[in-house]
C-alpha cells in the first residue's frame, strides 16, 4: 500500500492510496487534473508528466532513458521530472509527493 | 509475405543517410527518417515552421488547390497555442462515458450489419461508414448527417486518377460553408457553433478561421482512420489468435491500439518549411525549402524499437510518433484511440475469424520509396463467434 499526494496546477492537493499498477493509472482513476494518460502508459504521449518532490527522488528513482529522451524536448521538464506511467506503485514509494506538470 | 504486412521501405536510407528525397511538384522535400531527428525537428518550430503559405507543409503539396489556412495545424507557437486551447477540451470529449457508450453502440451495430453479409468491401462499406458515423459524435451533430459524408466516397481530397483533385475539395468546402451559415443562423451545441462563439485575445474567430478548423477536422480524420481500421481488419484476418487473446486479456487492448498506430502509421509524413539555412542529420538544408517528418520511418527505427517490423500486441514501451510529436501532436488522437479500442473489443466479442477474398494494395509513390499504407479495396467476410 502506498499513499501518494498529487498537487495539481490549480494548487489542489489530492491524496490517494494504491497497491498495484502505475501511478498514472491511479491518477486517472481519481481524476487528477492534468494527468490524462492518453497512450495508456506506453511512453508515447507525455500527458502523465509530474515533478517529484526532490527529497522523494530516492523513492521513485530517476527517469529512465526513454523518459528523458521524451522529456528532453519539453520546456517544463527539470531534473525531478518523471512520466508517472513509468512509476510502479509499491510500498517503496509510500508517501511521495508529485506536482503535476503544466 | 503475409497479405496484411506493411513493409518498411525506408530502412536502408534511414541507416545509411538518415534522409530521403522527394521531388513533389518542383518544391522538393528532404524526408527526415530517424526517430530522434524527427522528434527534434518537430519540436523546433522556429527553424521548421508550419505557418507557411497554406498547403505547403502537406506532402504532396496542396498549395495549388486551397487557400484556406488549416487551424491550428498551419500556425506556429505562440499563436498556435491560443487556437489550440480553444479546441483542445472539445477534442477530449471522447473520454466521457456517454461518448464511449454511443460509439460502442454504433460500432456494435455496424459489426452486426456486416456479419449478415456474405461479402463486404472493408474500405467503402465498413471503415468509411464507421469513420463517418463516429465523426457525428465528435462534431456533436445528428447521426443522419453521416449519410452525406458516406455518399462523398473515400477520397474527398484525393481521387484515384489525379493525386490532388480540386473538384473534390470543393465539395467539402461548399458543404462546410453551408453548415457554418446554418450554425450562424441557428446556434446549437455543435462544434461549428462552439467555434463561432469562441474568442482569441478578445476577438471572435473569423468565418475563415472557423472554416480552417472544420476543414482540418474533416480532412485530418478521414483517410487516417480509414487506413487504421482497414489495416486492423486485414491484420486480424491473418491473426485469429489475436482476437482470442483480446477475449482472454482485454487489458492489453490499449497497448495493442498504440502498437497498431506505430506499425500502420496511417499518416506517412508531414512537412515543415525551413526558415534559415541549417542541417538535418548532417545534411545541409536551405531556407525556404521543405523537409518532412516521416512518422512511418521513425516508427520502424530499430534504435528505439525492438523487432520494429513485428506487431507486438502488448509492447510495453512504445514511444511511437504515429500521432506526431510536440506542439502539433494529433488533436484527434483521443477520438481515434477510442474508435480503435472499441473496434478491437467489439470484434473480439463478436467475431471468430475474418476471411479475405481479394484486395488491391494502396501504394504511396514517394519517388525514392514506395510505401504500402493500406488498401484500395479489400473484400472480406466476418464469421460469427458462437459458444
Ligand atoms: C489514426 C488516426 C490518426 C492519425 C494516425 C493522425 C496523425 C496525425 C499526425 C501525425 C499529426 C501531426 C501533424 C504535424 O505535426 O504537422 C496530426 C495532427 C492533427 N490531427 Fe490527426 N491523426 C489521426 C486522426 C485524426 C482525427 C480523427 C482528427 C480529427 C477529427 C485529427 C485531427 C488532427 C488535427 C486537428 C491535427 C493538428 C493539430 C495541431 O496542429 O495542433 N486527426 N494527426
Ligand atoms: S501515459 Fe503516455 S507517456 Fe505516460
Amino acid at each position: 500500500m502506498a499513499k501518494i499526494t498529487f498537487i495539481t496546477s490549480d494548487d489542489e492537493t489530492i491524496v490517494v492510496e494504491g497497491t498495484s499498477g502505475s501511478v498514472m493509472e491511479l491518477a486517472v482513476e481519481h481524476n487528477v487534473k492534468g494527468i490524462d494518460g492518453d497512450c495508456g502508459g506506453v511512453c508515447s504521449c507525455a500527458t502523465c508528466h509530474v515533478h517529484v518532490k526532490p527529497e522523494d527522488m530516492t523513492k521513485t528513482g530517476p527517469a529512465s532513458e526513454i523518459e528523458t529522451d521524451m522529456l528532453e524536448l519539453d520546456d517544463n521538464a527539470d531534473e525531478y521530472s518523471r512520466l508517472c506511467c513509468q512509476i510502479e506503485i509499491s510500498d517503496a514509494i509510500d508517501g511521495v509527493e508529485l506536482t503535476v506538470a503544466k | 509475405m503475409q497479405k496484411s504486412e506493411l513493409p518498411d521501405p525506408f530502412e536502408k536510407a534511414r541507416l545509411e543517410k538518415g534522409i530521403g528525397e522527394m521531388k513533389d511538384q518542383n518544391d522538393p522535400v528532404k524526408m527526415i527518417l530517424r526517430h530522434k531527428d524527427v522528434r527534434k525537428t518537430a519540436h523546433n518550430y522556429k527553424t521548421f515552421q508550419s505557418g507557411a503559405i497554406p498547403g505547403r507543409i502537406v506532402v504532396p503539396s496542396e498549395v495549388n488547390i486551397r487557400k484556406t489556412r488549416q487551424i491550428p495545424f498551419e500556425l506556429d507557437p505562440p499563436i498556435h497555442g491560443l487556437y489550440r486551447a480553444i479546441v483542445e477540451p472539445w477534442f477530449k470529449r471522447p473520454l466521457q462515458v456517454d461518448y464511449t457508450e454511443k460509439l460502442t453502440d454504433q460500432i456494435s451495430e455496424l459489426v452486426e450489419e456486416t456479419l449478415k453479409k456474405d461479402k463486404v468491401e472493408v474500405i467503402g462499406e465498413f471503415a468509411l461508414v464507421l469513420q463517418s458515423r463516429a465523426l457525428t459524435l465528435l462534431l456533436n451533430i445528428p447521426y443522419e448527417e453521416a449519410e452525406t459524408w458516406i455518399s462523398w466516397g473515400t477520397h474527398v481530397f484525393r481521387s484515384e486518377d489525379t493525386a490532388l483533385d480540386a473538384d473534390k475539395a470543393n465539395i467539402l468546402y461548399d458543404y462546410i460553408d453551408k453548415e457554418i451559415d446554418k450554425a450562424i443562423e441557428n446556434p446549437g451545441a455543435d462544434l461549428y457553433s462552439m467555434l463561432l462563439a469562441s474568442e482569441v485575445e478578445g476577438k471572435k474567430l473569423t468565418r475563415e478561421e472557423v472554416k480552417g478548423v472544420m476543414v482540418l477536422t474533416f480532412a485530418g480524420g478521414r483517410d487516417t482512420i480509414i487506413n487504421a481500421v482497414t489495416n486492423a481488419i486485414a491484420y486480424l484476418s491473418e491473426h485469429q489468435e489475436s482476437l482470442e487473446r483480446f477475449r482472454k486479456e482485454p487489458e492489453i487492448i490499449g497497448k495493442a491500439v498504440e502498437e497498431m498506430i506505430r506499425y500502420f502509421s496511417p499518416l506517412t509524413q508531414m512537412g515543415r518549411v525551413v526558415t534559415e539555412d541549417t542541417h538535418v542529420c548532417e545534411h545541409a538544408v536551405k531556407a525556404d525549402t521543405r523537409v518532412s517528418l516521416c512518422w512511418a520511418s521513425a516508427n520502424r527505427d530499430d534504435a528505439v524499437f525492438e523487432n520494429p517490423n513485428e506487431i507486438v500486441l502488448d509492447r510495453k514501451i512504445n514511444p511511437h510518433v504515429g500521432f506526431g510529436f510536440s506542439h502539433h501532436n494529433c488533436l484527434g488522437a483521443t477520438h481515434a484511440r477510442q474508435i480503435m479500442k472499441v473496434l478491437l473489443q467489439t470484434l473480439a466479442d463478436k467475431i471468430k475469424s475474418i476471411e479475405v477474398f481479394d484486395y488491391k494494395e494502396n501504394i504511396e509513390d514517394l519517388d525514392e520509396f514506395k510505401r504500402k499504407v493500406g488498401y484500395d479495396y479489400i473484400n472480406v467476410k466476418f464469421n460469427r463467434l458462437t459458444n
